[in-house]
């Protein structure tokens, strides 16, 4: 009975089991939904929940679907766009907020952290007041800046934090053993930011690519986000479903991409 | 300007001029905006007299119009789901950081904290759905329902549908920052306290709950905020009885830009208190030590 006085974990064996059982329950929780919208993806049914048998149907129909071929196009291309150019503004903002330090870089943190902190909704409304205050024409590249201007902010954090335990004695070293600045740069500093890097832009590419609230104010084109919220908003149909299961399926794959890129660092 | 920091400078460059343009200018814009009077048709009123206009206090006019109680309503309702929403992912996302910080097999940490995190990179519109289609009148529980004979219930369009939707899609915002305290921990805490003859419930409330403070503070506000402004999961799971701020300032935007933009303002502020008591409090919690 030495448990009870050794015990550092806070609970005895019947709280650890109850404790197993309520995570248990959460993990449900938070996987039976996507579990049962990829079963349904694959119902014969078309009304109504009911079990009628498997069929690829569905995915069929979403990939004839022309609105939807074309709003994935877009909210690629759109993705794509901001993703670079987040990453290389953002990269920079990073690497600056790490040579600068802690006050002189503060006004800019400050500045990161708004787009962050003030609720989505606030910034699109904002940004639509902005576009038609300057009778600026809603279409693809106001859809591009709201979301480069939003994602900034987690490049350079993200980089910044990766820069946080960089040790300054091995860029000495390196310019001791003759390297010049562009040497020193590429050959040292930037192989430690690069996964800071890879995280940043995939995080921006994941923002941008599922955004609704901010795009809904500013969209001049359909996105993929916009198509599935106007469908869902009348029901959820099997079509629905099958876009859903396949987004699900894009999502996890680039996970399992990015995972394995910064495993082989 | 010396030269150690023009580079740096330099750096930040594209950083303000795009957050500049594209986050500062819209947001003044608005601010401006939400002191003028609307005109016909979606168009703001010009303003002759300056003097005058703010003089007579008008340009107050969109902020006093605001807290009409007409709309006292939908406030009451947003903060009481904000709030439900948050204290519903500390309760049941406490247990859980517990179970993956302290009880769980270290070895398998990595994975149960990689599936907490999982579903915020899935798409939110496509959780919202998945839980459109299972509390529909057609939907997954009332077919299951029907299928012991028992008649369909009325789950779509509640307050509960929209709270099952905003506690599933914040509840990693609660459960990762806990962990982290809880991880933290001085665990030697409780084996003293323990020694010291005090029982689980008074280790608990005395020992970890100060000691992961911290987490929990950081938690609720990751929470409360985006409940606070969403429109979304309202819209979606919640139908047109459920309106909450953020679908006040959504709808119809277009027409009344002044109003709308003041209230912006408001849920703005709400939360601008809220990150400064958050602010003040992590500064205090440093100052002691």
């Amino acid at each position: 009975m030495k448990a009870e006085g050794r015990n550092n974990r806070g609970v005895g064996k019947g709280g650890a089991a109850a404790l197993r059982s309520v995570a248990g329950l959460v993990y449900l929780f938070l996987y039976a939904p996507i579990l049962v919208l990829v079963i349904y993806s694959f119902n014969r049914s078309v009304q109504t929940a009911k079990w009628l048998g498997f069929t690829p149907r569905w995915y069929a129909q979403v990939l004839r679907d022309h609105e939807l071929i074309e709003s994935a196009r877009n909210s690629l291309l759109i993705a794509a766009v901001t993703t670079l150019t987040a990453t290389a503004v953002g990269t920079l903002a990073g690497l600056a907020l790490a040579r600068l330090g802690e006050k002189r870089g503060a006004a800019t943190k400050g500045l990161l952290y708004l787009p962050i902190v003030i609720p989505e909704i606030v910034v699109g409304a904002a940004l639509f007041t902005f576009f038609v205050s300057l009778q600026w024409e809603l279409g693809f590249w106001t859809i591009v800046a709201a979301h480069v201007s939003f994602s900034v902010s987690y490049v350079a954090i993200v980089v910044r934090a990766r820069l946080a335990g960089f040790d300054r004695t091995l860029e000495e070293a390196a310019r001791d053993l003759g390297a010049g600045p562009a040497g020193v740069f590429w050959r040292v500093k930037f192989p430690l930011m690069l996964p800071g890097i890879v995280a940043g832009a995939l995080l921006v590419f994941t923002l941008s690519i599922d955004d609704y609230v901010i795009t809904s104010f500013v969209a001049g084109v359909k996105t993929l986000p916009l198509l599935i919220y106007a469908k869902l908003k009348i029901n959820a149909t099997p079509e629905t479903n099958a876009i859903s299961t396949l987004l699900l399926a894009v999502t996890i794959a680039m996970i399992a991409v990015a995972q394995w890129l910064l495993r082989k660092r | 300007m010396n030269r150690r920091t023009w580079i740096p400078r330099l750096q930040l460059l594209p950083t303000w001029l795009v957050l500049g343009l594209f986050f500062l200018a819209p947001m003044f814009i608005m601010l401006g905006i939400s002191f003028r009077e609307k005109g016909p048709a979606g168009t703001i009123r010009p303003v002759e007299n300056v003097k005058q206009y703010v003089a007579q206090g008008k340009f107050l006019h969109n902020y006093r119009e605001s807290i009409d109680p007409i709309y006292a309503g939908v406030y009451w309702r947003s903060l009481w789901v904000a709030v439900a929403t948050t204290a519903i992912c500390l309760l049941v996302g406490y247990p859980v950081a517990y179970y993956i910080a302290i009880v769980a097999n270290p070895r398998r940490k990595n994975l149960l904290l990689a599936m907490v995190a999982i579903p915020f990179w899935t798409s939110f519109l496509v959780r919202m759905g998945a839980w459109k289609l299972i509390l529909g009148t057609q939907g997954v529980l009332n077919t299951m329902l029907g299928g012991v004979g028992m008649s369909p219930l009325d789950l779509l369009y509640t307050p509960g549908a929209v709270l099952t939707g905003l506690v599933y899609g914040e509840l990693p915002f609660m459960i990762l920052p806990l962990y982290a305290s809880l991880e933290k921990m001085d665990r030697s805490l409780l084996e003293a306290a323990a020694d010291l003859g005090a029982g689980a419930r008074q280790r608990f409330r005395r020992v970890t709950i100060p000691q992961t403070m911290p987490g929990i503070v950081a938690g609720v506000i990751l929470v409360f905020i985006p409940a606070a402004g969403q429109f979304v999961v309202s819209d979606i799971l919640g139908g047109s009885k459920g309106a909450l701020v953020g679908n006040i300032i959504q709808e119809g935007f277009q027409r009344n830009k002044p109003l709308k933009s003041a209230i912006a303002f408001e849920l703005t502020l709400v939360v601008g208190l809220m990150l400064a008591a958050y602010g003040w409090y992590v500064r205090s919690r440093k100052a002691e030590g």
